[in-house]
């Protein structure tokens, strides 16, 4: 069937003078929309050179097939004649043709405002930008001390969420996170002994990349990489499951019913971080750790119970917590920063793909600008 | 040897899992007509037009357009059935981050190998149709509930399908908007010649465009009439339809048959 198909004539259209004032155009072929449609180029041009023409006439008699493209064309043609005070007489055409011609004049459509900015100069975007960081930076401050409010509000006694939605939320960002964590973890772990060993071993120091995999694992390698996995995985989730609500106005049915989203939506999802970060970042250690025992057991010349001994040399409670308060910290950061901008999205389906990317890339940024200020803290501090 | 019914369903069954919604439903669709699938709210309505669409894998029964069947048929030529079809979702199903005009245009620009100057003038034809000439650069987001069902007839009519499907077309449109959607579908069915086959459970709407209609029974998970609806108000013999059709609440049966009042 396909084949005869392509047999069909191409669409032409052919004029030809039948009286002094009149333009016979004779519409030939099959109009399919899947073909290509004559240019109107070579008719307007014909009616421009005739200043005599007064009205213009179909024949369609080997008219074998049309579609939507046809009638697109004669509205062209319509509009010509329009222009140039042409009578358009449509009677050569089928009835249904005729129809949609009509129907396409017909429908009311004039009077609407566009919703059409002007482009600033840049001084002004310039401004314009300002102000806009500036909101931005008030909602964000507004925001953590709302959630604050609602942790207070919490503490209190104050009846906010469901136990089951909290605990649905900390199984999700706990154990279900084990996997990713663990493996990173491990891989991390890894790698920090096999460099340490490679160095360390031309100094016959090899020992000591017990003490390096302990110490990194634990003050800055295990919380930080928890919170970057956490930040793309449970902060995006998080994001996009406020951004969805907000556009299937499930927020806005929060605030008719005077639900504070807060209470009920950020608060378990930042205790869930806040009890389950912790948790990861020991595990991270602890796998970390593991990962460095086997580098170590398969290319430096040390027994299991020398490098174990050393591990736990190195390690003390100050250089274990120093880890677990950063991932407390990072909790809060990948929480706020989640939920603001799931809360910040706007109502299309975009707008959630962008409010997921700036969770993450907010997240990220602030967690390695906090874990920059420990350091600065802990240096000080002399811990 | 006769034609081969325009659309002719065949022993369908719409099933979730293993949990069977609806058996048995056989009926067919002439070319041209607007036939109405009604049925109270859960009754496996909107399943139905899923599988008519090719949406929903069919388990049981078949699906034919001229004779070809759309259960059996390879990828592309489900994908080749399938352009011949437009779709009205229920909640106009809009691509968001696209202006109406690239809304219609996308399948045109997909499926059609024409120049970008005769794609616009398309764009525009069809939009005047449904009524929204001027809005071409609006975004879904910026118009009213009535206007994204009208544009998105418009963009169900991009390719000048042969058969149209809607879903629930008045469904949270005050009743002169649903009118006039009612009367947009019926001029596309005049002006276009196009099958059109709507999923409601609106009366009003069901007497208004309805040439005919098949009942879903949610009971007795199947179909229990099927004809012209004014014709099964009064003789349909399932008294489920006639009061669905009376416009009487089917709970109010359900009690009055537990408990009969004395006349």
């Amino acid at each position: 069937m396909d084949r005869m198909e392509s047999r069909a004539p191409e669409p032409q259209v052919v004029t030809r003078r039948i009286e002094p004032d009149r333009l016979l155009v004779r519409l030939t072929g099959d109009w399919r929309l899947d073909r290509g449609v004559p240019d109107l180029a070579p008719l307007c041009a014909a009616v421009e050179a005739d200043q005599a023409l007064r009205q213009i006439s179909f024949d369609t008699t080997e008219l074998a097939g049309w579609s939507s493209s046809l009638v697109a064309f004669l509205n062209q043609c319509r509009e010509v004649c329009q222009a140039r005070q042409i009578a358009f007489d449509p009677t050569g055409l089928p009835d249904r043709l005729r129809r949609l011609l009509d129907l396409a004049a017909a429908m009311p459509g004039a009077g609407i405002v566009r919703p059409q900015a002007a482009q600033p100069s840049w001084v002004a975007q310039v401004g314009l930008k300002a102000l806009a960081w500036k909101a931005a930076t008030v909602e964000s401050v507004e925001f953590i001390g709302q959630v604050a409010l609602a942790l207070s509000r919490w503490v209190r006694g104050h009846r906010s969420f469901r136990k089951t939605d909290a605990l649905l939320l900390a199984q999700q960002a706990g154990a279900e996170a084990l996997p990713i964590v663990a493996l990173i973890a491990l891989l991390v772990g890894m790698i920090l002994a096999f460099v340490g060993a490679v160095q360390l071993e031309r100094f016959g120091a090899s020992i000591y990349v017990a003490d390096l995999v302990a110490i990194a694992m634990a003050r800055e390698m295990g919380c930080m990489m928890t919170a970057i996995i956490m930040c793309g995985r449970t902060g995006a989730s998080y994001a996009a499951a406020l951004g969805t609500m907000k556009v299937n106005q499930e927020l806005d049915a929060f605030a008719v019913f005077g639900i504070s989203p807060m209470d009920f939506l950020v608060l378990p999802r930042l205790l869930a971080l806040l009890a389950m970060m912790p948790l990861l970042t020991v595990f991270a250690d602890v796998v970390g750790v593991l990962g460095g025992f086997v580098v170590a057991m398969s290319m430096l010349d040390l027994s299991a119970m020398e490098y174990w001994l050393e591990t736990r040399n190195a390690l003390n409670l100050t250089q274990f917590n120093a880890g677990l308060i950063k991932s407390v910290a990072f909790a809060v950061v990948i929480g706020v920063t989640a939920c603001l901008r799931g809360l910040q999205c706007g109502t299309d389906a975009a707008a959630v793909g962008r409010a997921t990317t700036s969770a993450v890339v907010t997240g990220i940024t602030w967690i390695i600008a906090t874990d920059a200020i420990f350091a600065v803290v802990y240096n000080a501090l002399g811990i | 040897m006769a034609e081969p019914p325009h659309i002719e369903v065949r022993d369908l069954e719409l099933a979730y899992g293993s949990s069977v919604i609806m058996r048995d439903l056989n009926f067919s669709i002439r070319r041209g007509e607007v036939f109405v699938i009604m049925g109270g709210s859960g009754c496996g309505k909107s399943t139905l037009l899923r599988q008519l669409i090719g949406l929903k894998p069919t388990q049981r029964g078949d699906i034919l357009y001229d004779g070809v069947s759309l259960v059996r048929a390879s990828v592309a030529q489900r994908a080749a059935l399938q352009r011949r079809f437009g779709v009205l979702f229920q909640s106009g199903g809009l691509w968001s981050w696209l202006t109406l005009a690239e809304n219609v245009a996308l399948p045109l620009q997909q499926h059609t190998c024409l120049a970008p100057s005769q794609i616009d003038q398309i764009v525009r034809l069809k939009l005047a149709w449904v009524g929204l000439r001027g809005f071409e650069d609006f975004y879904p987001a910026q118009l009213s509930g009535g206007m994204a069902k009208r544009a998105g007839l418009a963009r169900a009519m991009a390719l000048d399908p042969e058969i149209v499907f809607f879903d629930e077309p008045g469904a949270g449109l005050d009743p002169v908007t649903a009118r006039r959607l009612d009367e947009l579908i019926l001029q596309v069915r005049d002006s276009f010649g196009t099958t059109v086959v709507v999923v409601t459970h609106e009366l009003e709407s069901i007497y208004r465009i309805a040439d005919r209609a098949v009942f879903l029974n949610a009971e007795r998970r199947t179909m229990t009439a099927w004809g012209p609806p004014r014709q099964l108000a009064t003789e349909a013999e399932d008294p489920a339809v006639r009061e669905f059709l009376s416009g009487g609440p089917a709970a109010a049966t359900r009690r009055a048959a537990l408990k009969p009042v004395a006349p």
